[in-house]
């Protein structure tokens, strides 16, 4: 499968030309998580306000005196995100209901790590979630606290090596699996819950733009390879995205209302999971008897999910 | 002139709150707190307070909600208490630091553990240094009259700081007194609509809490020192006006029957009424003993401390917190740095009194005067002791 | 540029030069470069789109080519070409 096939041909015709993240931003060369941001402010637009949670996207981005976002931004913390986000949300709510400020209608949009989000954040998500903002969330999920120096979180996957779960003698990294974070949000009955990565980019923005579009809370889930983490080549950060998709390591999906819709980018027949880890230094370590496990657990949970796209489905009411 | 009203103090403080038209509020209940907390969402819920009051599920994303909701420039409300506050104490320093003019009301309570629901003011002192606006209220009428100054100090140009207020709970809190609510044209005339010095909106995009390393760190630390250091000017300005709007007077240290007193107590919050009580008693047996009460917490009232004590040959500082290992009580020794740059030295002891509610009565306080005066030799001079605690 | 002292710091350190970070020219952490082959270029644009720098523009003429101001030489756009039109090249 060529990827102009499955990407549109004249990209950057059906995607806004404006830059609302400059250059001159401090990420890893070769960052997906930045590029992930870069792309969510162009489909956000500019009627978007974002509250971000401590973490690599908001060093990276905020060295004072200078910026680099071209939105409206607050960062106060790193486990309340989504309750900043709430209380922006109902400030703007308030001064617009009372002609204070102009009427347009502003998206906003809280965002965190898989650490911000997962682990530290996750009462203050659910509990924003729960009470039903109009509000956008993006886990931008690098599978670790990178920011502080690649420590574990409950979204970094099984067997990978981390600087808090590392690789020895007798452990094979991290011991758990990934939490299934995507579908936490489905159970808090939101209106819309979207896998995205970067290595699709008109899917990520499609996505992006429909919970723009959502009046009321949405969740989206952003696979975002980091090279300096996963100790992968930085030219290799779209492709190992690419990678996690075909094998159904990170499947595409989005959830409607709860129905289930797999995205088109999906393989029918995921590749094996080999294929992913093999250039990533985070799981080389692993013996074949690892991976096949991890293998099984792959297709088990990409099964899952398959049925519930089938049983789940989108209009089928 | 306003109507006067039996009310519950916490109702009075909503009340008093909804008349400033906040725009959000943001609370999440613990006692002695939740009246307010109930009192402003049946405010909403009726429509007499137009304002979005969001149910956060923690102390911790309160203060998270009422700093996004400040930053857009709504004006931004929420109260709390003791393990409430200490949840909160992370995003205190965020707050003052990106000059938020949010208010919230304390309902003073000792802190775990053990775990204790009554009145001290060990939730408040560990938040000394946060760079918040701190006042403490003796009444009713002084819990609704601050309440309403609060977020005219905070939000005027030269200050635009954060506003924390101070009543004693269940002591305070949970009092039904007559107190006088100024109407809401009073309100309207006295706190003018809110100007944010900048705001979350897509037509000007600013970034607000950036990140920033050493070669800005310290201007950052000493820009915001000056400015909780200069809004003392405004407090009394605002106090001023108050006063002369409404015919009720607010000082940083206020005294009674001070003036020509030779042994002096200093309180702080409820405990003042008692104390008075005991003032007059002790006069009626011939001691020259009076009262001050500390008002202003933060910015500290360093002048005006060394200006009431100037005469004094004694003061009896009480603290309702312990700073462990410490100096004794976080009042004491701030009043004792105080002196220490001074020229009139008083001698100079500490009772902490009061801890998780423990009744401070009327013959409490005389107690510690004359036991105080009792100390010929000043043997506990400069010392600090748990007042009653059992032996 | 000069830093500020304590009294010319904005209120609250709100930053209202929106994208101003671009003042800082992350080029100089490049130690290979992309260098575009237009011949081979079909304009898909999916250099510009996948750049984490945002530093690919579009030219007059539709080709591509980076702000060397801002590239890190990640080799992504070399990577993901797909007519093989960028190489990268050692900085010299
Ligand atoms: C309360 C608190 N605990 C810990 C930290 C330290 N800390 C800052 S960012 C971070 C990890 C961020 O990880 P993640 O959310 O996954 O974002 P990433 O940097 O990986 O993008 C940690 C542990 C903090 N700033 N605040
Ligand atoms: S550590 Fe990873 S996520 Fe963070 S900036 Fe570097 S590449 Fe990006
Ligand atoms: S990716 Fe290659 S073919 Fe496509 S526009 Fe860029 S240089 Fe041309
Ligand atoms: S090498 Fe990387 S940073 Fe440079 S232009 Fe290509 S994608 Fe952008
Ligand atoms: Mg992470």
């Amino acid at each position: 499968m060529n990827i102009v096939e499955n990407f549109d041909l004249f990209a950057p015709r059906l995607i806004n030309k404006q830059e609302l993240f400059s250059s001159g931003h401090r990420a890893c060369s070769g960052c997906a998580e930045v590029l992930a941001v870069r792309l969510m402010c162009k489909a956000l637009g500019e009627n978007t306000v974002i509250a971000s949670a401590t973490g690599c996207m908001e060093i990276v981005s905020s060295m004072f005196p200078t910026t680099a976002w071209r939105v409206p931004w607050i960062h106060v913390a790193f486990e309340n995100a989504a309750a900043v986000a709430s209380g922006v949300e109902a400030g703007l709510k308030a001064l617009q209901k009372k002609g204070k400020i102009d009427g347009r209608y502003i998206k906003v949009v809280g965002m965190a790590g898989d650490g911000g989000t997962m682990d530290i954040g996750f009462q203050a998500l659910s509990g924003a979630m729960e009470r039903g903002h109009d509000m956008i969330y993006v886990c931008f999920d690098n599978e670790a606290y990178m920011n502080t120096g690649i420590q574990r979180s409950s979204g970094t996957p099984m067997g990978a090596s981390t600087t808090t779960a590392p690789a020895g003698k007798v452990s094979i990294g991290q011991k758990t699996w990934k939490k299934n974070m995507p579908e936490i949000m489905v159970a808090h009955e939101i209106p819309y819950v979207a896998t995205v990565c970067t290595s699709y980019p008109l899917d990520f923005i499609r996505k992006l733009e429909k919970a723009r579009n959502i009046k009321g809370p949405s969740y989206i889930h952003c696979f975002s390879v980091c090279p300096t983490g996963w100790r992968s080549p930085s030219h290799t950060a779209i492709s190992m995205g690419r990678l996690a998709v075909e094998t159904g390591v990170f499947p595409l999906y989005e959830v409607e209302n709860g129905h289930y819709r797999m995205s088109p980018d999906m393989p029918k027949k995921p590749r094996p999971i080999r294929d992913y880890f093999k250039s990533q230094g985070r799981f080389r370590h692993l013996t074949d008897a690892d991976i096949d496990m991890i293998q099984n657990r792959v297709n088990k949970e990409f099964q899952k999910l398959v049925e519930k796209t089938k049983y789940l489905k989108t209009g089928n009411e | 002139m306003g109507k006067r009203v039996g009310l519950e103090v916490t109702v009075a403080v909503a009340e008093a709150v909804a008349l400033c038209r906040i725009d959000m509020a943001g609370v999440y209940p613990i006692t002695p707190q939740s009246h307010i907390a109930e009192h402003l969402s049946s405010l909403v819920a009726d429509g007499t307070l137009e304002a979005e009051f969001v149910t956060v599920e923690s102390e911790h994303s309160a203060m998270s909600a009422v700093i996004g909701a400040s930053a857009t420039g709504a004006r931004a409300y929420t109260a709390t208490a003791s393990q409430g506050l200490l949840l909160m104490n992370e995003l205190l320093p965020i707050a003052s630091a990106m000059r938020l003019p949010i208010c919230m009301a304390i309902a003073n309570r000792a802190v775990s553990g053990p775990l204790n629901i009554l009145n001290d003011h060990s939730d408040i002192m560990p938040q000394r240094d946060t760079g918040w606006i701190s006042l403490f209220v003796e009444n009713s009428q002084e819990a609704v009259d601050l309440s309403i100054q609060a977020f005219k100090i905070a939000e005027h140009k030269d200050v635009m700081l954060p506003v924390n207020v101070n009543i004693d709970g269940f002591q305070l809190t949970h009092m039904v007194e007559p107190v006088e609510l100024p109407t809401q044209e009073e309100v309207d005339e006295f706190l003018p609509p809110l100007t944010p010095h900048a705001t979350l909106h897509p037509a000007k995009p600013v970034t607000m809490g950036a990140f920033s390393m050493s070669d800005y760190f310290t201007e950052i630390m000493k820009a915001k020192d000056e400015v909780i250091k200069n809004s003392k000017k405004i407090v009394l300005e605002v106090w001023d006006e108050w006063g002369k709007k409404f015919g009720r007077h607010y000082k940083p240290v206020e005294s009674y029957r001070a003036d020509d007193a030779d042994i002096l107590m200093l309180t702080m919050g409820s405990m003042g009424e008692t104390a008075k009580i005991a003032i007059d008693e002790l006069r009626q047996k011939g001691v020259k003993a009076g009262l001050l009460k500390l008002r202003l917490w933060r910015p500290f009232p360093f002048e005006e401390i060394r200006e009431a004590l100037k005469n004094a040959k004694t003061l009896i500082v009480t603290d309702r917190a312990v700073s462990f290992g410490g100096p004794g009580g976080p009042v004491f020794s701030e009043i004792k740095s105080a002196l220490f740059a001074g020229k009139h030295h008083p001698a100079i002891y500490n009772y902490i009194i009061g801890l998780g509610g423990r009744d401070v009565a009327v013959r409490d306080f005389v107690g510690m005067f004359e036991k105080i005066l009792s100390d010929k030799d000043q043997k506990a001079k400069d010392t600090y002791e748990f007042w009653g605690v059992r032996e | 540029m000069a830093l500020k002292s304590w009294k010319e710091l904005p209120i609250g350190c709100v930053v209202s030069e929106p994208g101003s970070a671009s003042e800082y020219h992350t080029g100089s952490w490049r130690s290979q470069r992309p260098i575009w082959d237009n011949a081979k270029c079909i304009k898909c644009g999916i250099c510009y789109v996948f750049c984490p720098e945002g530093c690919v523009q579009q030219t007059e003429d539709g080709f591509f080519q980076a702000n060397m101001d801002y590239c890190k030489g990640c080799g992504i756009c070399a990577h993901e070409c797909w007519p093989r039109a960028i190489k990268m090249v050692e900085e010299g």
